[in-house]
């Protein structure tokens, strides 16, 4: 097993680990998920289709508009809700969002694009306060 | 300024957010008398969370201190904020009235509901009951519900170096690269902590050095349409791709109109999260290209003719069955009120197809009084009010209403409405009633 620590900005909310899905396409909660079967559900995103149900993602940026700062809220007090969303650069949405809904939210990582990093299926740790990832893999 | 520690949350009952974690020390904020006293919770609790959320935002983006705004905007549609954002607003609006109330001038994107017409369109009561509970509290709290994402047109608009707290992608790219404002995007919760302090943090577009130009692009098709000025704003927006990312345009050869700027910032937002763009000669930060960027560091990029024609093929669909043609995204104004006025009389659309024209309070008042709406409505048509179609539980609504195939002369619109189950066709708004009328993509 090969373990290995990306370093980050300081991000948003608390200390998580769960299983990555990773894309290196972008991210709106508005445009890209059906928000009651918890899956991307926008034909043209590159996780059409997957659930995103307690995972740790990992997007290249944010995009579109301002509704995701409340539906990040919405989606984790339904516990149908990622645990932790990393991003090359994220915009200041989806970190209000992260701030309201106290999800683990990370961007900025020393080591390069996060999306190349990081694979889907790896077991990761994300410590925001720390900015500091943690990844497992087999 | 004294820079504080920040101290944890009681975590009693009296936290809204009994959820969040305390802050953690060491924020590097620089906190003015006012502004401590409000971490403090000496002015109530929701200036309490209002603080907390800003500073955990603000050491995000390493914001040294905060800016002081003079207005705000909140986007809070009900979709969005579901029943524990609109519980999360009625805590907030049970406090004592002078910790609820804003400081500052604070109005409304557009709403869900337009409570004439949700049963028409197959809303539900639940959705209705949602949104009135949300209005019931934002006005506990002094906010003005203008619903409306065209404030720039028909509220207040801002005035060259104003510092704003607004939500609403369109609003904050037109206010910011239009009027010359500073503006971030704020989503809800930061819009109404923005409102509850009248402060932001100050980083990204609130600091001049964040305003100058990074992409450079040259038009070599003049835009015509409203929708060929959205297409241009959405392919600016994906080449450019980035919240922190500002380009510049060059080779528009002709002044363009509110409603162009408009269409054009709001898709550029929507494909790109871009929150400003500068014009060579037109928008107010760049009356030369050397006043926004060294242009020797900025390779230009060119958009053409074939360019704006690979755009719209990627929403296709002539000949097809079309369901349902919404104008939207942004709301309407009167001029545009009366340009679909002017295509539809005399005329029917087809009794297979709906035709949405969605515009503000404000303008919807003015439509009735000047016979504009009854024009509209007619040909079958409806004018909705204080609401936008995709914020209006559009995956409902379709279902419902069987609506698959939608038109639309709105770029935004179409490339948000993919996600809620719809089969988006963009065109100009002479060919979206044309094909209303014949009751297929035309």
């Amino acid at each position: 097993m090969e373990s290995f620590e990306l370093h980050c900005h300081v991000g948003v909310g608390p200390e998580v680990s769960g299983e990555a899905l990773v894309t290196d396409d972008n991210f709106s909660a508005r445009y890209d998920l059906d928000r009651i079967k918890g899956i991307f559900s926008r034909p043209q995103h590159k996780l059409a289709g997957q659930s995103y149900i307690d995972k740790i993602l990992v997007f290249n940026t944010a995009k579109g508009g301002v509704a995701s700062a409340w539906m990040l809220y919405e989606m984790a007090s339904r516990k149908i809700a990622p645990r932790a969303i990393l991003f090359n650069s994220v915009n200041p949405i989806l970190a209000q969002g992260g701030a309201l809904a106290d999800m683990a939210l990370c961007d900025r990582f020393e080591e390069g694009d996060v999306t190349q990093l990081i694979q889907t299926g790896d077991r990761v740790t994300v410590n925001p306060e720390l900015g500091l990832v943690t990844v497992e893999r087999d | 300024m004294n820079e504080i520690d920040i101290p944890s949350c009681a975590n009693n009952s009296a936290c809204i957010t009994c959820n969040f974690l305390p802050i953690q020390n060491n924020t590097g904020m620089l906190l003015k008398e006012e502004e401590k006293a409000m971490l403090n919770g000496d002015m109530g609790e929701p200036r309490r969370w209002a603080m907390e959320h800003m500073i955990r935002v603000g050491r995000f983006f390493d914001a040294e201190d905060f800016v002081a705004v003079s207005q705000a905007h909140i986007m809070a549609d009900t979709e969005s904020l579901g029943e524990a954002g609109v519980e999360f607003l009625e805590k907030m609006a049970a406090s004592p009235r002078d910790q609820r109330r804003v400081r500052i001038p604070m109005i409304t994107d557009p709403r869900g509901i337009d409570f004439c017409h949700y049963k028409r369109l197959k809303q539900t009561d639940l959705m209705a009951n949602l949104e009135q509970r949300t209005i019931d509290a934002f006005e506990a709290m002094g906010i003005l519900m203008t619903n409306t994402c065209i404030n720039y047109q028909t509220i207040m608009p801002p005035v060259r170096g104003e510092h704003l707290a607004f939500g609403d992608t369109g609003v904050v790219i037109y206010c910011n690269s239009v009027l010359g404002a500073y503006s971030n995007f704020e989503g809800g919760p930061s819009a109404l902590a923005a409102g509850l302090t009248g402060r932001t943090p100050r980083y990204a577009l609130h600091l001049d050095e964040n305003r100058r130009a990074t992409k450079r692009y040259r038009i070599i098709h003049q835009p015509e349409s409203l929708s060929d000025w959205g297409a241009l704003g959405a392919m600016v927006g994906t080449r450019a791709g980035s919240y922190w990312e500002v380009p510049v345009i060059e080779g528009i050869e002709r002044q363009p109109g509110s409603d162009e700027m408009k269409h054009m910032g709001a898709a550029m937002a929507s494909f790109g999260s871009i929150p400003l763009f500068h014009i060579v000669g037109i928008t107010p930060e760049a009356p030369s290209l050397e006043a926004i960027c060294d242009p020797a560091m900025l390779d230009t990029e060119i958009i053409g003719e074939q360019d704006f024609e690979s755009f719209f093929a990627r929403y296709g669909g002539k000949g097809d069955k079309l369901d349902v043609v919404v104008f939207s995204a942004p709301q309407l104004s009167i001029i545009e009120m009366q340009s679909i006025a002017d295509l539809l009389d005399g005329k029917k659309i087809h009794k297979d197809t709906a035709l949405l024209a969605v515009t503000s309070p404000v303008v919807a008042a003015d439509a009735r009084r000047m016979g504009i709406t009854e024009r509209i409505e007619s040909s079958g048509a409806l004018v909705l009010e204080g609401m936008c179609f995709y914020q209006s539980y559009a995956r409902e609504m379709g279902e419902a209403n069987g609506w698959k195939r939608l038109m639309s002369n709105s770029a935004k619109l179409v490339n948000i409405i993919g996600g809620y189950g719809y089969q988006p066709t963009l065109s100009s708004m002479e060919n979206c009633v044309a094909s209303a009328i014949a009751g297929e993509v035309v």
